[in-house]
């Protein structure tokens, strides 16, 4: 599903990503952790394309990115973001949008599904979200965490192969934490490729099947949740799971 | 709204404060003949626009005209010394009545509204009135006109005449380009006096004047009620430069002389007195079309404007360089000059090239302009959606046209109304200017009633209750709207 080839990432003179090579599987639920300021956004951040990278490759839900800041043609950017969902740590709502039209907007807008039969798929990912009376609310009116599950509807609405997930719980508080992570366990339950940049132990240890420990812009441990609890290898893998036994 | 009413009792307070102020320093009027003996110089009012003949600067920077001559000379016959102040020529009369000069001497015509309001000494000028029209026109009579476009200046004799005439009157403030306008056919004719006729219509490329006078009518010393006796006095100097020719000398020299300065002075001002003119329905009625142009013209500049500003805005925030470089160099050039010079040049500048018509040109200039003020507003508004907002619509793959259409514009535009609706506020102030291009709106029907009613308190304060009844809801609008914004993002802050 995902094949990461020698992947860099420089910021002027600084280095973000140093030879990132990784492949994720159909299914695999990767969780990604490590120092802020390790590279983890960015990594994930290229996945889309939201940032170009300066060498290497990236093959995922069947489309090719290259090095440069075109990377792709425009069509095929656009067809791969429906392929490859992304939800965000401040969950990016549109706020003139209600709940239902901000998960309608890019399926009309994009793959030009008519109106009511995006409505229509819109209330049954707000019900499997757990908000199915929320349809007709603003972003305003509803919580983090309901704010949150409506961003996961949304990325759903373009029925994606792979979601991408950037700390979708850091700016929420423990209870919103757990109904957005039972979200992520529905998806996981239903075969989701994810991969969830994230600081929420239960997400890396019940939820993952794999976790990579990024530091310095590469990844210094790859495992099962696991072996990198019980045997950590790196210091960084260390002292994050330190807590956790 | 408690604040609104508390805003407009502070303005009622402030208006009527202002009216006694004014009130109590009512000048001492009366005796002026004794305090210009006493000060060795009598001061009159002129326009130094009119031109040559009546008064102008010379390269040298010296006054001169024949007006200059005439007032030199009964200055001289009353033992002082004549010195000119410059006024714009509508409001010379009102400035006279008010006591800051002592008389007016400026091609005041006689006529019997003045007549009721001034004194008017004894003619030092007979003039005619002159039709022009395109050259190869068909009309030869002021009656052959009627229902078509007649052009003028405002507060003439020929004014007057053309309100009797069933013409539809186009006002001018410059006789420079009024007759530019009857060659590019914007109006169908020119009424004015032959003295203007003369210099500045008659040799006009494209227009012909035609030979008849259409009326005859004379040039007069504006004098105060109050001075009955300096109206003699002046009478008196001016029969006496009659009688030993100096008078004729002075129009010879400015070439002015003609058979009408001995034929029989017509007896204009001797008519029957105007009857006294009050506001009433009549006035109130074309203050309330006069609003309805000023609020028309504003809506369809704005609906120009936004657009516009919204292109501009995006150029400006995503056309990279060079399309950057050429938003940002209109909303300078449009910015950075008066929109007074933006009319002329629109109207005036162009019309030999693209003769657009008065209202089109005011739509279109206020469009252009306000255009420039709303991309900054929209820019800004741009500016301060979250950048997550982009990024968002871009994850789900809307291109970039998509996500402005969809996501960034939307938003944009509701950070923007409050602003918005204050520029349109400001929009409709700033069409009082476009008057100058001839268009009668709200300001302009104000100034033409005030001369009417030779009064300006009144229809002032009536002109600025219609602007306040159009841009007060409005303002109450913008304040309404930026309260739901506030408590919108605070909940959304949350
Ligand atoms: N636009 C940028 N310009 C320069 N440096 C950047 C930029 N974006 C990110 N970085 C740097 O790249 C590094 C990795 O950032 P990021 O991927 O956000 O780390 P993480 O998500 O692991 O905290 C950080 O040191 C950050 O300062
Ligand atoms: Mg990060």
């Amino acid at each position: 599903m995902i094949n990461v080839r020698t992947l860099c990432k420089r910021h002027g003179a600084r280095t973000i990503l140093a030879d990132v090579t990784a492949t994720v599987a159909k299914g695999e639920i990767v969780a990604i952790v490590g120092p802020s300021g390790g590279g983890k956004s960015t990594l994930l951040r290229c996945l889309n394309h939201l940032e170009w990278f300066d060498a290497g490759l990236i093959e995922i839900a069947g489309f090719t990115l290259r090095p440069g800041p075109a990377g792709a043609d425009p069509t095929t950017l656009s067809r791969l973001r429906t392929k490859v969902g992304m939800v965000f740590q401040q969950w990016n709502l549109f706020p003139h949008l209600t709940a239902l039209a901000n998960i309608t907007l890019a399926p009309r807008v994009v793959r030009g599904v008519a109106a009511p039969v995006a409505a229509d798929e819109a209330r049954a990912l707000l019900a499997r979200v757990g908000l199915g009376d929320r349809a007709g609310a603003y972003p305003h009116e509803l919580s983090g965490g309901q704010q949150q599950r409506v961003a996961i509807a949304r990325a759903l609405a373009q029925a994606p192969e792979v979601l991408l997930f950037d700390e979708p719980t850091s700016a929420l508080d423990p209870e919103m934490t757990d109904e957005v992570v039972a979200v992520m366990r529905d998806l996981a339950a239903a075969g989701m490729t994810m991969l969830v940049v994230t600081h929420e132990m239960r997400v890396a240890t019940e939820l993952a099947t794999r976790v990579w420990v990024i530091d310095r812009g590469t990844i210094v441990e790859d495992g099962p949740p696991a072996t990198l609890v019980s045997a950590p290898q790196s210091q960084v893998a260390r002292d994050y799971f330190g807590r956790a036994r | 709204m408690p604040t609104g009413r508390r805003a407009l009792l502070a303005l009622a307070l402030a208006l009527l404060g202002a009216v006694l102020v004014a009130g109590c320093h009512r000048r001492e009027l009366g005796g002026t003949l004794a305090k210009i003996q006493k000060r060795g110089e009598i001061t009159w009012g002129a326009d130094r626009q009119g031109g040559e003949p009546y008064l102008w600067l010379d390269d040298s920077g010296a006054l001169v005209g024949f007006e200059v001559d005439v007032m030199d000379a009964v200055a001289r016959r009353l033992g002082v010394k004549a010195r000119m102040t410059h006024y714009n020529w509508v409001n010379l009369v009102p400035l006279l009545k008010r006591g800051d000069f002592d008389v007016v001497c400026n091609g005041l015509e006689a006529t019997p509204d003045r007549a009721a309001s001034i004194l008017l000494s004894r003619p030092y000028f007979v003039y005619a009135e002159t039709l022009a029209v395109r050259t190869g026109a068909p009309y030869k009579t002021l009656a052959e006109l009627k229902g078509k476009k007649v052009a003028t200046l405002d507060q003439t004799y020929a004014l007057d005449l053309l309100k009797g005439a069933g013409v539809e009157i186009a006002l001018y403030e410059d006789n420079q380009v009024i007759y530019d306008d009857l060659a590019l056919g914007r109006v169908d004719a020119v009424l004015l006096d032959n003295v203007i006729a003369d210099r500045y219509g008659c040799n006009h490329a494209g227009v012909t004047c035609l030979p008849d006078d259409v009326a005859r009518g004379t040039y007069v010393i504006g004098i105060r009620k109050e001075d009955p006796e300096l109206k003699t006095a002046i009478d008196a100097a001016l029969a006496a430069m009659t009688a030993d020719g100096e008078l004729e000398r002075i129009l010879r020299k400015a070439r002015l002389w003609d058979h009408r300065q001995t034929e029989p002075v017509p007896d204009v001002a001797g008519g029957p007195p105007p009857p006294k003119r009050y506001f009433g329905v009549v006035q109130l009625r074309r203050f309330a079309a006069a609003a309805l142009v000023t609020l028309g013209l504003s809506v369809a500049a704005f609906l120009l404007a936004v657009p516009l500003g919204l292109v501009l805005a995006i150029g400006r925030v995503y056309g990279g360089r060079w399309l950057g470089a050429v938003a940002r160099v209109y909303i300078e050039l449009w910015r950075g000059t008066p929109v007074l010079l933006q009319l002329y040049l629109v109207y005036f500048g162009l019309g030999p090239y693209y003769a657009i018509g008065p209202v089109t040109a005011a739509i279109l200039t206020l469009g252009l302009n306000y255009a420039a003020y709303e991309a900054e507003v929209y820019r800004g508004a741009i500016l301060a959606i979250p950048r997550g907002q982009a990024e968002a619509a871009k994850a789900l793959g809307l291109s970039p046209v998509q996500s402005l259409r969809h996501v960034i514009v939307p938003q944009a535009l509701r950070l923007a109304l409050p602003p918005m609706t204050n520029d349109f506020v400001s929009l409709l102030k700033d069409s009082s200017l476009v008057s100058v291009i001839t268009v009668i709106e709200l300001t302009k029907q104000m100034t033409i009633s005030s001369a009417e009613l030779q009064g300006w308190l009144i229809p002032g304060l009536a002109c600025a209750g219609m602007y306040l009844a159009l841009s007060v809801p409005l303002s109450e609008l913008a304040r309404r709207l930026e309260r739901r914004l506030a408590r919108d993002q605070r909940a959304h802050a949350l």
